[in-house]
């Protein structure tokens, strides 16, 4: 993908350093990886005491006893919920706004961006009382139930990474050549005609980009997730803060659904992440 | 950049746009129409990014007037104001609680200076020793995303386990294999734990900035890099002649981002410490949080959220001035 650089060989010194650096990135990228796999397959007595590399014995039991110490998958549930409808709305409401932006001009367009990009830099603490005051009053005042329900939990993160997809679809709409759009215009789509038919198919890679970063973003956050869910709408952020009794904590357990609740965030990723470079390329660095 | 560019273009369009192809149809309201939709198309943003973030933002500021207790934050409107009494107590350095905050400010300055330092260094190195093809080079760049891809709360709780004082990994390797400690250290409490926090911090955060710069490096074009083997420079001549000053603008965006980032985060601490971090790593987001939800001192927590955002933005807007003129000094 990236361009080669000059035909000439590679001196020794950088060969050298390449792989030196390479195999402590790889190891310390690894570690807790390697950790967490292992610790997941070890009988309880193993995590409990002295940490060992390689398990006593083998053993599936952690896999099973996941689903019965927390409800975890009531969790699941919550957070498919959650960060799935959270990227949905994100993205569709991100792709109406950047092709507003990219595509016309009016007044008020500098001032919508500028503000947009700087509640990046809120520091989320800041309006997480307020909002927790706002959801609340909504709720007395109109019988929505917004604190404590899924729904308060998805409106809230589909305007976290609202800013950044909408900021990078500009990016991205702004190298869909115009001419594209224009000519479906001339050839009697509407403006959405032209949107759809023509600009989201040929942006599909920027979309998919930002698709990724939201469900990231929701599947991952922890601070409201911890302050806006009760117990029947929790999610695994949370929820996995259950395996830790009074006494002792379940590591095994823990490192047990830790893997199931990455693996699909992390395979999801793994096969989408070209778009993500090339989301990159296109959109965010200019 | 992005912004300018997208504006004359705009202008071309409209100007290239404004001979309407129909002119027998109703004139008025299709211009009507076309003023108005993108004012339409950006209002499911413009009620959210409202109610979501500036809203509460607003409310938050006038929060910080008000003498707020446990007992009227239910009506917080109607408390008493209190003037700037909730800033004096957070900036004054001789009582309890601003000497807290100032202490808790230097640790994030410092956390945010090194984790961003090293995120960059990292992912820049791995970015460029990953530019060219060699066997491997696809596994690599896979496995170095997994820690960017990982839900954070898993990644820090593992790291918490590995940090933990008698079952963890770190303590095993260090004093028990290594011998490098005389007998297991703490790793999430008392001093230690900043060298705890800026490793998880560093592990989850460099891959972005390998990520910015991988795609940052397609946009150098192939020739440079030929026409200076052809004057004869080697490898690392040209990495640091061509590969690191082409990067500059990319840079520029990517460590902006970096520190607002680690400087805001809540999650790392959150999940490594729990609702109170130890005073070595107590960084800001933590610390307001703790004095706004434990300590039930909601009127200064306020305060300190917003002396937080003003410092975010003064660095910011300085930033942004000091590197746009030194782009426009290296365009003449």
């Amino acid at each position: 993908m990236a361009p080669p650089r000059s035909p000439m060989a590679a001196p020794r010194s950088f060969l050298w350093a390449r792989r030196i650096f390479l195999t402590l990135l790889t190891g310390f990228v690894l570690l807790p990886v390697y950790v967490m796999v292992s610790s997941s397959l070890k009988p309880l007595q193993d995590v409990s005491g002295t940490f060992r590399w390689l398990p006593s014995g083998l053993t599936i039991r952690p896999y099973i006893d996941i689903w019965s110490t927390v409800p975890l998958a009531d969790y699941f549930v919550n957070s498919v919920i959650v960060a799935g409808a959270a990227t949905v709305c994100s993205v569709v409401i991100a792709v109406f706004a950047a092709y507003a932006v990219s595509r016309y001009r009016f007044r008020g367009k500098r001032v919508f961006t500028v503000t947009v990009l700087s509640t990046q830099m809120f520091p989320g603490i800041l309006f997480l009382l307020p909002l927790f005051l706002i959801y609340v009053n909504i709720g007395n005042a109109t019988g929505i139930a917004l604190f404590g329900s899924r729904g308060g939990l998805i409106l809230t993160y589909l305007t976290f990474s609202l800013p950044f997809s909408i900021w990078m679809l500009i990016g991205y709409f702004d190298s869909v050549p115009r001419d594209l759009d224009e000519a479906a215009l001339v050839d009697g789509c509407g403006p959405l005609g032209a949107l759809f038919r023509v600009v989201v198919p040929a942006a599909i890679p920027g979309i998919v980009a930002v698709a990724v970063y939201a469900f990231m973003t929701a599947w991952g956050e922890v601070l409201f997730a911890s302050v806006m869910t009760n117990d029947t709408t929790r999610t695994l952020a949370v929820g996995l803060q259950g395996y830790a009794t009074q006494t002792e904590v379940y590591w095994n357990q823990v490192m047990a659904a830790s893997l199931v609740v990455s693996v699909p965030v992390v395979a999801g990723f793994l096969l989408l992440q070209r778009y993500l470079v090339a989301g990159l390329t296109a959109g965010a660095v200019k | 950049m992005t912004t300018t560019t997208a504006t004359a273009e705009a202008d071309r369009r409209t100007v290239s746009g404004s001979t309407p192809g129909a002119a027998r149809g109703p004139r008025r309201t299709g211009r009507i129409r076309r003023i108005g939709l993108p004012y339409l198309l950006l209002l499911p943003a413009l009620v959210l990014e409202l109610l979501v973030h500036l809203v509460p933002m607003v409310i938050g500021i006038l929060m910080s007037f008000k003498a707020l207790t446990r007992f009227s934050i239910r009506e917080w409107g109607a408390a008493p104001w209190s003037g700037l009494d909730n800033y004096k107590v957070s900036v004054d350095i001789n009582a309890p609680a601003g000497e807290a905050l100032l202490h808790s400010f230097w640790v994030t300055c410092g956390f945010t200076v090194l984790s961003v330092g090293l995120c960059w260094l990292l992912g820049t190195a791995a970015a460029i020793f990953l530019q060219d093809t060699f066997r491997g080079r696809g596994l690599l760049r896979t496995l170095f995303l997994v820690p960017y891809a990982l839900p954070v709360y898993t990644a820090v709780i593992t790291w918490a386990f590995m940090f933990q004082h008698d079952n963890g990994l770190v303590n095993h390797v260090l004093h028990d294999q290594l011998g490098l400690t005389d007998k297991p250290s703490f790793w999430l409490i008392g001093d230690n734990s900043f060298i705890a926090l800026l490793t998880v911090s560093v592990w989850k955060g460099w891959p972005f900035a390998f990520l910015v710069v991988m795609a940052g490096l397609q946009n150098i074009p192939k020739e440079l890099y030929e026409a200076a083997a052809l004057d004869g420079a080697g490898m690392w001549q040209q990495i640091r002649r061509i590969t690191l000053p082409s990067l500059r603008p990319v840079n520029q965006v990517l460590v902006l981002v970096l520190f607002l980032w680690t400087f805001n985060d809540f999650n790392t601490p959150y999940v490594l410490f729990g609702k109170a971090a130890p005073e070595a790593a107590d960084l800001i987001s933590i610390h307001v949080y703790q004095t706004t939800f434990a300590t039930w001192n909601f009127g200064t927590g306020s305060a300190m959220s917003v002396l937080l955002l003003l410092f975010l933005l003064v660095v910011t807007g300085l930033y942004l001035l000091l590197t746009s003129r030194r782009r426009k000094t290296a365009d003449v």
